[in-house]
């Protein structure tokens, strides 16, 4: 028997577990068959002709950039986006034509070696896309077969029509429509995990007239005709009808079952595809990943453009006066420069065409001082990022040891990008909250019990002593690892009440009735294993789960339901035993958000009527009788210290009902419950508020919605590096605000801005549902709150007070909206914390959007669930936790971490250095291109603007690649200016990424000054120093040759020296890279110049012959390599002194050693530390206020 | 500082070689080494005072000798430099130079005295210097066939000569190209009391380029032989590996002005001797305005006279010394709390 005893319970028919309602509005049915509701599917035949003519898509879904055939081309067209690629392949191939200054093969060889590099990092990429798209394709469902079989068949195969079977804890291949389950009432559980991060099931129920297909065999001869909506990213909404036995019945979200949602605590279903592949709701929401890039990166462009200019400036000029020069030459048919033979000259020297031979020098000039571009910089970087993020991901500190999960950066897109972070939008369930609630503390009687400690309290309790508790913290993630409770949902510990010990302490029978509230009063299903006899429950939320499996731990144990009735085992103080005990339910007021509680009605053995009553503090503090009032001093008190712990806090009460009060009750209730108009439920709570009076109170839960560990040290930490911290979550507006107490994201003390449309007059628009009417008095009402906050902010501002935002999702609708985006972002970004609550994944994005066009600033987005991946593909950056389920996250996003805390490392101390790796990477990539260039166009005035490079072709096209890009890349892998651990003891560094003082263009143009300067002093001296005198002792004079590689080592001296002086943390390998890097320039010289003269031409025998024995060659350089390098050292010597930037100030305190005097390092934190902030310190900040 | 970290990941590495050994080999737990957690024992150098100093002060105390040195070799050379351009030419033609050099009637002979002023060792080294003559122009530079310059057999290799390619009909220029074409034909010839001095042209080219870039079976073959001269001819029973002239010559110039070594005097000049030179003053510089001088020079350890690098050397100590005490005053006078907070760029704003 199939299902069991379970099957005998009718879940649809018990009160709580809201099924949709079946009541569709008729004018959206209506409408199947028009435009955009188009669709026919032919259950059971997918062959058929009409189904065919259709061509609806495949099940094939495809994440890949590129297939086999589009590879080539569009990759090479991606690359040759890049304006300097492009750039260089324009001059690549004009260096076949004769305007090119130098040989083609030494243009074009360092560009193919630059991109066949990127195309192969690409390819590689996408390869690993693809292996996954292999996997979720090959997936196996069964598939109904002709004569009545079902058999598994991949998930590619689908086709729309086919008739699958899902089971248990399988994942739906496509939208299905519900036809039958393993249950009779054909109900199902799903898991929408994938879809919307929560995970609390969802009931699905077919239709009636299905229901009976509950054997393989009975689609023998099924048939039925769906005919429904469009294709469309609407998660929630569904509308269509079918047609079976020549019936018409209608279709609702109710039985549409989403791909990638999961089948749960359901034997199986048969379903019926109606959309497929593409077509599919869950990838119909999903946007193409954009690719990203960062900031630093567009940044990149723009310098590139820059020097594009400058570089178009200087061929421009060197054009005009080598056409006034060659116009020159021939003056009345006499030749001036006669040795240049202007009188049998080509185009390119023409004087008598002097305006076109300036046009092809412009292009020759455009080679030439192509130099300026550093060609090399796209592919090191790079090569530098893929490296940084070998080391992200073998970062011990981010490895999760109890999922075995190390970080992973998916991307090497936005390293930099990390050091950079300005907001972090996170999600709520899963990613602060571990998504378990734990029962953790009560007040009885006026009496506090428990002694778990709240992730916040420990953060707190570090707090105390020293300022710096790093290794205090890890103590303590290490101790509530080890004193994990065995039991899922309790962290419960008091002696006093456990095992029983309650029935000695003073107010036993008021601890008897609270336990028992507990156990009664909620809407769970409890699920008895046959063999071990162990109950464990099925609940609507997660911390009803709680208070039952609580109820269960201090022995009152709940473990049978009916429709009528709860039957608990409980101890009895009398007698000691375990007795079993069963409570008539007569009713159940369901909980919701404006009751803010829940009760129920029983009656108990002794033929009392109780009512039973648990809800938030707000709500119930009023409803106590006169007399009920005795620990309410005690209660409030020890409610506020929970809540300000971090916990979720009900009080629980209860009164006798007098029978006839009761009967009263009953018939007014009834009445209400069966009224069909549309204010039921009004008419429902205004009887439910009647009897919820005069209630005793017992006393308050509190539950810990189980924070990750360490995160609010590390939310802690984010605030003082001024990181702003907004929480998206689709949460109740109560869950959220608890969290943000948890998370000390919010405070006691801070004031709270809350949007929400709750006021009367708009729930009463909502009644006579007249949507016109609603938008705009919502409208009106979000602007007027938004207004208002604002007002409250400007009228504290110079303060010490904090504010948070708390919106709802249906104000965040009208927020959104264009015209008050503006106003809502303005007032968003003033408050120290945000919270959104109930908003949808696309709000989600939204905001994400709002946030990150509106500031222009850098915003990160944290999530695990796949209603996260729009937020994570909008943000800048992306963060998927790789939690316990779901791979749709981490699939869409940038970086993958096991846990929140983990952020911390990955901002602060890998986004610190990437930012300062990479910004440091590019400046001085132009710096040395600049310096490079600038020779050359020196030269060039000398040269009567002809074109001729002053080095030979090797030495130009080598220069990126081998004398002065591995320093470069070395220092964008290694560098770092302080250690890790000052990284995350002075958080107030990570301002220098977000403030981008690293890569203004301030310091950009240094560079390049520096580059220009450092081209003069080289050139001049040079020139100077070997100008018309013999070189040697021979009597020989220095020619292009010599002038051209003195020159030359020079440039490969100082820029390597250069590098030298910017680099703060000098290992093995930078060593090797720097003197190697001028090794390697001596040793070319030596092996080119051995070569035959014909390839080695001007260089052949130069070093051996003409520089290493003329003592000149080694003075000059010496004298031109020092006095290049003097400005910028003794400008730096100055900034370091009196000028310091943060990073240099840590550097300061760690040569002077005062890192170990907390007083000084307070001061250098003080900045951190912002009563207006979130986060620990700044609670305790407040406080000692 | 870098302990407390070192030791805590070493703490995490000894906890898991306890753990067994399958769990490890289907562990994802990245290994620990002191490269892949970035620990690498590194110099972190700093710009303190101490040492920004010390370096100043090492820079001059090392450039300072070295630019006495280098200055004091460069005054010991002796340099006679004379321009003749101007005055080679007679005065019936000053104002129409161009058709003096350019006739092949007019006598180019021209007598020239110079004195020497400070006795001149052997070897004493002449050179020609020319002025405003670009040898670094691009047509000028690729002119030429460095295939053909090396070996008979690619004689015909002259695509990259035009327009001194070929002959009207067709055959090879040897050398071809604009550089060979212009060589320079000057000449000149040195007495001093009476005497005739011996010039030798032995040793004038650098050694590889008569070695290896000029053929020794490479002779001259139809060279000037067009409708327009360039400059000098050459003989053509001589390979092309002992046309030194040419070999110097090819070997073109840097910038716009440059010397060239003519040859060498082998004998000693002393202090007042009075040289007679006498020039053939054939090179056309006239048409672009270039200067023509004749130099004649010794050299010494540091090549021959520049006083620039010494200067440079000097200098360079100087500032080094100068900025070392300036960086000692400014210390002692604005010290200040290193690494104050409020210096900080972004503190200036939000604060006060």
């Amino acid at each position: 028997m199939r299902g069991g005893k379970r099957r005998k319970l009718n879940f649809s028919k018990l009160y709580s577990f809201r099924c949709g309602k079946a009541s569709m509005k008729d004018d959206d049915h209506s409408q199947i068959g028009g435009p955009g509701f188009s669709r026919v599917v032919y259950c059971n035949e997918p062959d058929r002709f009409e189904a065919g003519i259709r061509k609806y898509v495949g099940n094939y879904v495809r994440t890949t950039k590129y297939t086999v055939a589009t590879f080539l081309p569009k990759s090479l067209f991606e690359q040759f986006r890049r304006v300097a690629n492009f750039y260089f392949l324009v001059t690549g191939i004009l260096a076949f034509t004769p305007l090119a200054p130098y040989t083609a093969v030494s243009a074009i060889l360092p560009l193919i070696v630059v991109i066949g590099a990127t195309m192969v990092k690409e390819g590689i990429e996408d390869w690993r896309r693809k292996k996954q798209d292999i996997e979720v394709n090959n997936r196996k469902v069964k598939l109904y077969q002709r004569d009545g079989v079902f058999d598994y068949t991949e998930w590619k195969n689908l086709r729309v029509g086919d008739i699958v079977k899902v089971e248990k804890d399988e994942f739906f291949p496509a939208d299905l429509i519900l036809l039958s389950s393993s249950y009779d009432d054909a109900i199902c559980y799903v898991e929408t995990m994938n879809l919307d991060g929560e995970t609390n099931l969802k009931l699905k129920q077919a239709l009636e007239v299905t229901s009976f297909l509950h054997e393989d065999s009975n689609f023998f001869d099924f048939k039925a005709l769906v005919k429904c909506e469009d294709p469309n990213a609407n998660l929630y909404s569904f509308i269509g009808s079918m047609e079976f036995e020549e019936q018409q019945y209608p279709l609702s979200p109710q039985q549409l079952l989403l791909r990638d949602s999961k089948l749960r605590n359901t034997d199986y279903i048969y379903g019926a595809v109606v959309f497929t592949g593409y077509d599919t709701k869950v990838i119909q929401n999903s946007t193409d990943p954009p690719s990203k890039r960062s900031k630093i990166e567009k940044k990149m462009d723009r310098i590139i453009y820059f020097l594009f200019c400058v570089l178009f400036l200087m061929a421009f000029v060197g054009s005009i006066l080598f056409g006034i020069a060659t116009e020159d030459d021939l003056e009345n048919g006499r030749s001036k420069r006669w040795y240049l033979r202007p009188d049998d000259s080509t185009v390119f020297f023409d004087p008598k065409q002097a305006p076109l031979a300036a046009f092809f020098h412009f292009l020759t000039a455009l080679m030439l001082y192509g130099y300026f571009i550093p060609i090399s910089l796209y592919v090191s970087i790079e090569i530098v990022k893929v490296l940084q993020t070998i080391f992200i991901n073998q970062d011990i500190h981010m490895y999760y040891e109890e999922a075995d999960k190390p970080a992973h950066a998916r991307t090497s897109n936005l390293n930099e990008e990390l050091g950079q972070v300005d907001t972090i939008l996170s999600d709520k369930t899963g990613t602060l909250t571990c998504n378990s609630m734990e029962f953790i503390k009560c007040s009885v009687a006026g009496t506090a019990y428990g002694r778990g400690v709240t992730e916040v309290e420990r953060a707190m309790d570090g707090r105390d002593g020293s300022p710096l508790v790093n290794e205090k913290a890890n103590e303590h993630i290490k101790d509530s690892t080890d004193s994990k409770s065995p039991v899922k949902g309790f962290n419960f510990k008091d002696e006093r009440i456990m095992n029983g010990n309650w029935v000695n302490e003073p107010h036993a029978e008021v601890i008897q009735k609270f336990f028992r509230l507990l156990a009664i009063c909620h809407t769970a299903i409890p699920e008895v294993d046959e063999e071990t006899g162990k109950v464990s429950y099925e609940a609507e939320s997660p911390d009803e789960a709680a208070f039952v499996i609580a109820a269960r731990e201090l022995g009152f144990e709940f473990y049978k339901r009916t429709q009528t009735s709860i039957s608990l085992h409980e101890l009895d103080p009398g007698s000691g035993n375990r007795v079993e005990r069963s409570y008539k339910l007569l009713n159940v007021l369901e909980f919701n958000s404006s009751r803010k509680r829940m009760s129920v009605i029983i009656r108990d053995k002794e033929g009392k009527i109780l009512i039973l009553c648990k809800g938030a503090d707000s709500v119930m503090f009023g409803r106590l009788a006169k007399n009920g009032r005795e620990f309410e001093e005690e209660t409030r008190e020890h409610v506020n210290e929970y809540a300000d712990a971090g916990l979720r806090t009900l009080l629980l009460a209860y009164r006798e009902v007098g029978e006839e009060e009761y009967k009263e009750f009953n018939e007014k209730f009834t009445e209400a419950k069966n009224s069909v108009s549309a204010d039921q439920e009004t008419l429902i709570d205004e009887v439910a508020e009647n009897i919820e009076r005069d209630l005793t109170l017992l006393g308050a839960t509190a539950v810990e919605d189980k924070l990750q560990n360490g995160v609010p040290n590390c939310i802690d930490k984010l605030a003082q590096a001024g990181i702003k911290i907004w929480v998206l979550t689709g949460d109740k507006m109560e869950t959220a605000i608890n969290i943000g107490f948890a998370c000390s994201l919010l405070r006691q003390g801070m004031k709270q801005i809350i949007i929400n449309l709750e006021s009367p007059q708009i729930q009463a628009l909502e009644k006579a549902g007249d949507k016109a009417a609603i938008s705009k008095a919502s409208k009106e009402s979000v602007r007027s709150q938004i207004t208002e906050g604002k007002a409250q902010l400007t009228s504290s501002s110079g303060g010490s007070n904090a504010f948070a935002l708390i919106i709802d999702g249906k104000s965040l609708a009208y927020a959104l909206e264009d015209n008050m985006n503006k106003m809502f972002l303005d007032l968003a970004i003033r408050c120290a914390s945000v919270i959104c609550c109930r908003s949808s994944p696309k709000q989600k994005a939204l905001v994400t959007r709002l946030v990150k066009s509106g500031t222009g600033r850098t915003t990160l987005a944290i999530g695990d669930g796949a209603n996260d991946v729009g937020m994570l593909q909008e943000a800048d950056i992306g963060v998927g936790i790789s939690g316990v389920e779901g791979m749709q996250a981490v699939m869409s996003s940038d970086v993958a971490i096991a846990q929140f805390r983990y952020l911390e490392r990955l901002l602060l101390v890998h986004g610190h250095w990437c930012y300062r790796r990479i910004s440091s990477m590019i400046c001085y990539f132009f710096y040395k291109n600049v310096t490079f260039g600038f020779t050359l166009f020196l030269y060039e005035a000398y040269a009567s603007f002809s074109g001729q490079p002053a080095y030979n072709d090797w030495f130009l096209s080598l220069y990126n690649v081998f004398f002065s890009s591995i320093p470069v890349v070395a220092m964008g892998i290694f560098d770092q200016d302080v250690s890790s651990r000052y990284c995350l003891k002075f958080p107030l560094l990570y301002q220098e990424g977000v403030q981008n003082v690293l890569f203004s263009w301030r310091r950009i143009l240094g560079w390049m000054l520096n580059g220009f300067c450092s081209a003069l002093i080289i050139f001049f001296f040079c020139t100077k120093a070997l100008e018309l005198q013999a070189f040697n002792n021979d009597g020989q004079t220095a020619g292009r040759d010599i002038l051209g590689g003195t020159m030359y080592t020079c440039i490969v001296w100082v820029v390597n020296l250069q590098i030298a002086l910017a680099i703060s943390y000098f290992t093995l390998v930078q060593h090797v890279v720097i003197w190697g890097s001028v090794a390697i320039w001596y040793l070319f010289l030596l092996a080119y110049g051995a070569m035959s003269p014909t390839t080695s031409t001007t260089a052949y025998k130069l070093l051996i012959e003409d520089l290493a024995p003329a003592a000149s060659f080694w003075f000059v350089t010496l004298v031109v390599v020092i006095s290049t390098l003097i400005p910028y050292f003794s400008y730096s010597a100055i900034q370091m002194h009196f000028f310091p930037m943060y990073h240099e100030m840590i550097q300061w305190i760690r040569q002077n050693g005062q890192s170990n005097d907390p007083e000084f390092c307070d001061l250098m934190r003080q900045n951190s530390l912002r009563p207006t902030t979130v986060g620990f310190t700044a609670r305790i900040a407040a406080r000692t206020k | 500082m870098a302990i407390t970290g070192a030791s805590s990941s070493g703490g995490a590495k000894d906890g898991t070689s306890d753990s067994s050994s399958v769990a490890r080999r289907n562990s994802k737990k990245p290994k620990y080494s002191r490269f892949t957690q970035q620990e690498l024992p590194a110099c972190k150098p700093i710009l303190t005072p101490g040492w920004v100093i010390t370096t100043f002060i090492s820079i001059g105390v090392i450039f300072i000798p070295i630019g006495l040195a280098s200055l004091f070799a460069s005054e010991r050379v002796v340099e006679i430099i004379d321009r003749y351009d101007e005055d080679c030419v007679p005065l019936n033609y000053t104002y129409n130079k161009l058709a003096y050099i350019q006739s092949s009637e007019t006598n180019k002979t021209c007598t020239k005295r110079l004195i020497v002023s400070k006795q001149m060792k052997s070897p004493v080294y002449i050179y020609y210097q020319l002025d405003n003559f670009y040898q670094n122009h691009r047509r000028y530079v690729k002119s030429r066939s460095d295939k053909q310059l090396r070996s008979k057999a690619s004689e015909d290799d002259t695509s990259t000569c035009k327009p001194e390619a070929v002959t009207e009909n067709n055959s090879p220029i040897v050398p071809c190209g604009l550089i060979a074409w212009s060589l320079f034909n000057d000449t000149y010839g040195f007495s001093v009391k009476n005497k005739v001095l011996e010039v030798s042209k032995k040793n004038i080219a650098w050694k590889s380029d008569q070695d290896n870039k000029f053929g020794s079976d490479v002779y001259p073959k139809n060279f000037q032989s067009g409708g327009l001269i360039g400059g000098a001819k050459l003989n053509a029973s001589i390979p092309l590996s002992e046309q030194e002239d040419l070999i110097v010559w090819m070997r073109t110039a840097a910038l716009p002005t440059f010397r060239k070594l003519y040859g060498k005097i082998e004998t000693d000049l002393e202090a007042n001797d009075e040289i007679t030179v006498v020039i053939q003053n054939n090179y056309n510089t006239y048409s672009f305005g270039g200067k023509k001088r004749l130099v004649l020079s010794t050299t010494s350890w540091i090549g021959g006279k520049n006083d620039f690098l010494g200067v440079a050397y000097l200098t360079v100590g100087g500032l080094c010394l100068f900025l070392a005490i300036s960086f000692i005053l400014l210390y002692v006078i604005k010290p200040r709390p290193l690494g104050d907070p409020s210096y900080l760029s972004w503190n200036r704003g939000h604060t006060s």
